[in-house]
């Protein structure tokens, strides 16, 4: 969050944005009619800033890259294995995990709108919900890859996934070379959250803070 | 009666750059978290279902001039006067002028167990699947006049079932309040050479696949 370097003010009316005016009225009057608790929504804030966020995949790749059983029970039943994590819940439901290998890298989107799978990587990044990515990641999944500075061997084959259903999906990467010694705990740090879209690739040990 | 939707983007020209984020970079405006948590919230009412949702917010007339934040408030509007939840004068002054109508309230205690539950949409089927893992098929060519799941680009095309789901809650219908009338899902295949002309360049081939309902599907 930036919001408070560029809004140094008393919090009274005029100076707000009319967008902030608009939700604020908006809050103010579904409270007045009861539809709504504001301190309910102020834990779902906390929740999606604090709480579920894509540390949960990182520990869900971990353990798939450090426990072959694990692995296998994530590829064939994602939802029950990442559930035994204690991830699971709201846009994670229905979970299917695919994993990179030389041959094939996978890639998620949503084109028609931003299903994500929320309770393993929290909300979506903007770029995730944008036009640019939604159009072309369909189309020319390679080039995409190159705005995130991804540049994929050419005989490597692309999978692109477009969630249009309620079936959200995980990207397991390749454990990288240099991992091999490695705790589940340090392993997890490798794992970044554009690496479980398909966008990136996992950092290695040496670049690893 | 015709129905558009704006969302549909998939390969829809549009050659500007995806812009990486940091992780923890989620909003970029004070209101933006709080239309989230509205629109959450609200979402659990049960006024309208998630399907409603997607099918009000594809269908603002200026979806592409919206961020995606502006995109939810202008939906969750939509939603409150087609359900009768609020005026239109309430939402632009604030104030309450109308009783209000039942609906459910998400609680602050009960916002963690709503999180963790979700809403599962898998359903017992009420007959075998029509098609099975490898099967060619076609989808449908033609877009019905109602909000639908199968994309424009993806239309009357032929691709192979590699999944079953299992039967789902089916949104075309859900979100013409119509009930969940579950079907079977299955993740087609495609490749991209028979979406695409010409094919996505460089390198090894390119797949790409959908999640469709049955009924989106004929045998090829």
């Amino acid at each position: 969050m930036t919001d408070h370097d560029n809004h140094d003010h008393d919090h009274e009316g005029s100076d707000l944005s009319p967008m902030e005016l608009r939700v604020r009225a908006l809050e103010t009057v579904l409270t007045a009619k009861g539809y709504i608790d504001p301190a309910a929504l102020d834990l779902l804030i906390d929740t999606y800033k604090n709480k579920i966020g894509p540390r949960n995949g990182a520990r869900v790749v971990a353990r798939a890259w450090s426990d072959p059983e694990f692995r296998r029970w994530l590829l064939r039943d994602a939802t029950a294995a990442i559930a035994s994590l204690g991830f699971g819940g709201r846009q994670g439901e229905h979970m299917i995990a695919v994993e990179n290998t030389a041959e094939v890298h996978n890639l998620v989107v949503c084109t028609l709108c931003s299903c994500y799978p929320w309770s393993i990587l929290g909300l979506p990044p903007t770029w995730y919900k944008s036009a640019p990515y939604r159009s072309r990641a369909v189309k020319d999944p390679r080039g995409v890859l190159k705005d995130f500075g991804v540049d994929l061997p050419e005989s490597t084959g692309i999978r692109v996934w477009d969630s249009t259903a309620e079936v959200r999906y995980l990207v397991i990467p390749r454990r990288p070379s240099g991992s091999e010694l490695l705790e589940e705990a340090a392993l997890a740090n490798l794992v970044t959250r554009d690496s479980m879209i398909g966008t990136g690739l996992p950092q290695t040990p040496s670049g690893a803070s | 009666m015709t129905y558009q939707s704006r969302a549909d983007l998939g390969g829809s020209p549009d050659s500007r750059a995806v812009l990486p984020e940091a992780e923890g970079e989620l909003f970029h405006a004070p209101w933006e978290p709080r239309v989230l948590a509205l629109t959450l919230a609200m979402g659990a009412t049960g006024l309208w279902n998630i399907d409603m949702s997607r099918s009000a917010r594809e269908t603002l007339e200026n979806y592409s001039e919206l961020s995606y934040y502006e995109i939810w408030l202008a939906g969750l509007q939509k939603l409150l006067l087609r359900s009768g939840a609020t005026s239109a004068d309430e939402i632009s002054s604030g104030r309450m002028s109308r009783p209000a109508i039942d609906a459910h309230v998400l609680s602050l205690q009960a916002v963690a167990g709503v999180l963790a539950a979700g809403a599962p949409v898998s359903r017992v089927p009420g007959r075998p699947a029509r098609f099975t893992v490898g099967q060619a098929v076609r989808t449908r060519a033609v877009a019905p006049p109602h909000h639908t799941r199968l994309p424009g680009y993806a239309r009357g095309k032929q691709g192979t079932i590699e999944r079953v789901h299992g039967a789902h809650v089916f949104a075309d219908s859900n979100a013409q309040g119509q009930g969940e009338q579950p079907q079977w899902l299955y993740t087609v295949v495609f490749d991209a050479a028979d979406l695409w002309s010409p094919p996505p360049p460089g390198g090894a081939p390119t797949r790409v696949s959908i999640d469709a309902w049955e009924s989106y599907l004929a045998p090829a």
